[in-house]
């Protein structure tokens, strides 16, 4: 998640405070990393001087004096550009797991146990990824849905691997 | 045995090193499983890896040609056909991938249905029946023929049919294959948290990780054997 654009994201319904921006963040994209005032001021303070957002004047509040901060329109102009362009298809090539599931058949250690120990793995993770969804609201069950698509597939490819793992042992060492 | 001084419940359902084959293909080699009491087991495994058969030899409709089935402290696959069939209404549940219901009688016949067999009271089975319909927000279909149900609707039906008997064990074989994912989600909602509040045992084949995520524990079939993925190696 690039944390600059998501609020610009957040200034382009409305003006809001710092401490306003960094509770909605945390409400919607934190997911257990909550933003650090720091880096929301920080962040803020950069925007302003790229001319993407202005802060008001500071207002005296219950507690310290904040600004507002609005949204211009090369701000608004990078929002929209952001959010038409698609996110990279990535491939998502467990490059680790391929790297050691053929260096095993290589080297003669056991890939299958390796698979077997990483498929485990996996469904230990989507088992509490289950659990978070039965739980939980609506926006985490969604971005738990989407963490257990990817784990899905990835045992998909753990599968079809130990189904082929004597064809990729030939294979790897004729090589 | 105990654990922190804890008593551990010993297996309420096992498999000891069974075989069985189809012709010549053996579709199980030794194959060996414990299940605890309120336990969810997910067996996942391949196509033609032998879960189907797996779950059939656990359940008593099919004998191992070797090995030994145990259920509740009682050798299971050297009973009478009779006395097994007499089990299986009483003691187990079932759901298969397309609910097996029957399309010309109606939500709450198919329901009530195990229970008119175990011979209890009309009037009793109907009010038992539509408890479990109301559980599974199927009470204002209950009139409705069966045939008529979309596949989701049918496999709720089938998990009301399935626990209706109050059963010790709930043998689901692939219940979300014909389904959607987000129905498919729903009907192992359903079946799990009814399982849980119920302490009823599931052993649940399937395909789907995300199905066996809803387990409390997964096993593998491959070849015909069992490998356990937290022990390692084929289960003995």
């Amino acid at each position: 998640m690039t944390v600059p654009l998501a609020l610009l994201g957040l200034l382009d319904r409305e003006p809001s405070y710092g401490y306003d921006l960094k509770r909605d963040y945390d409400t919607y994209f934190a997911r257990g990393k909550p933003l650090p005032f720091g880096q929301v001021y920080s962040t803020l303070s950069r925007l302003a001087r790229d001319g993407k957002v202005t802060a008001g004047q500071s207002e005296p509040g219950d507690g310290p004096d904040r600004k507002r901060y609005s949204i211009t329109t090369l701000g608004k102009q990078e929002v929209d550009a952001w959010l038409a362009e698609p996110v990279a298809a990535e491939p998502f090539l467990q490059t680790v797991l391929f790297t050691k599931v053929v260096l095993a058949l290589m080297l003669g250690h056991d890939a299958q146990r390796f698979l077997d120990t990483q498929r485990a793995t996996h469904m230990r993770r989507m088992r509490e990824l289950s659990e978070i969804k039965r739980g939980g609201a609506l926006v985490d069950a969604l971005l738990a849905d989407h963490a257990l698509f990817h784990l899905d597939a990835d045992l998909r490819w753990i599968d079809v691997t130990t189904a082929r793992l004597g064809a990729l042992a030939e294979t790897v060492r004729r090589a | 045995m105990t654990v922190d001084g804890l008593p551990v419940p010993g297996p309420l359902l096992e498999a000891r090193a069974i075989d069985r084959s189809y012709g010549r293909t053996q579709a199980l080699r030794e194959a060996s499983l414990s299940v605890t009491p309120g336990e969810i087991l997910a067996i996942m495994g391949p196509s033609g890896s032998g879960k189907s058969t797996l779950l059939h030899c656990l359940a008593g409709i099919f004998t191992p040609d070797a090995g030994e089935v145990w259920f509740d402290g009682r050798r299971l696959d050297t009973l009478s056909d009779a006395r097994r069939s007499e089990l299986r209404r009483t003691a187990f549940g079932f759901v298969f991938q397309f609910g097996e219901l029957v399309p010309e009688l109606t939500v709450a016949d198919n329901v009530a249905l195990p229970l008119l067999l175990g011979r209890a009271g009309r009037k009793e089975a109907y009010r038992r029946a539509a408890g479990w319909l109301q559980r599974l927000e199927l009470d204002t279909l209950s009139g409705r023929r069966t045939g008529e149900l979309s596949g989701g609707q049918a496999q709720r039906a089938a998990i009301a049919r399935a626990l209706v008997t109050r059963p010790k064990v709930v043998f689901a074989d692939e219940p979300t294959g014909a389904l959607d994912s987000l129905t498919g989600e729903r009907v192992m909602d359903l079946l799990v948290g009814l399982a849980r509040e119920e302490g009823t045992t599931v052993v649940v084949v399937t395909h789907d990780a995300r199905v066996a995520a809803c387990a409390d524990r997964e096993v593998m079939v491959r070849d015909g054997r069992v490998t356990d993925p937290y022990v390692g190696g084929a289960v003995r």
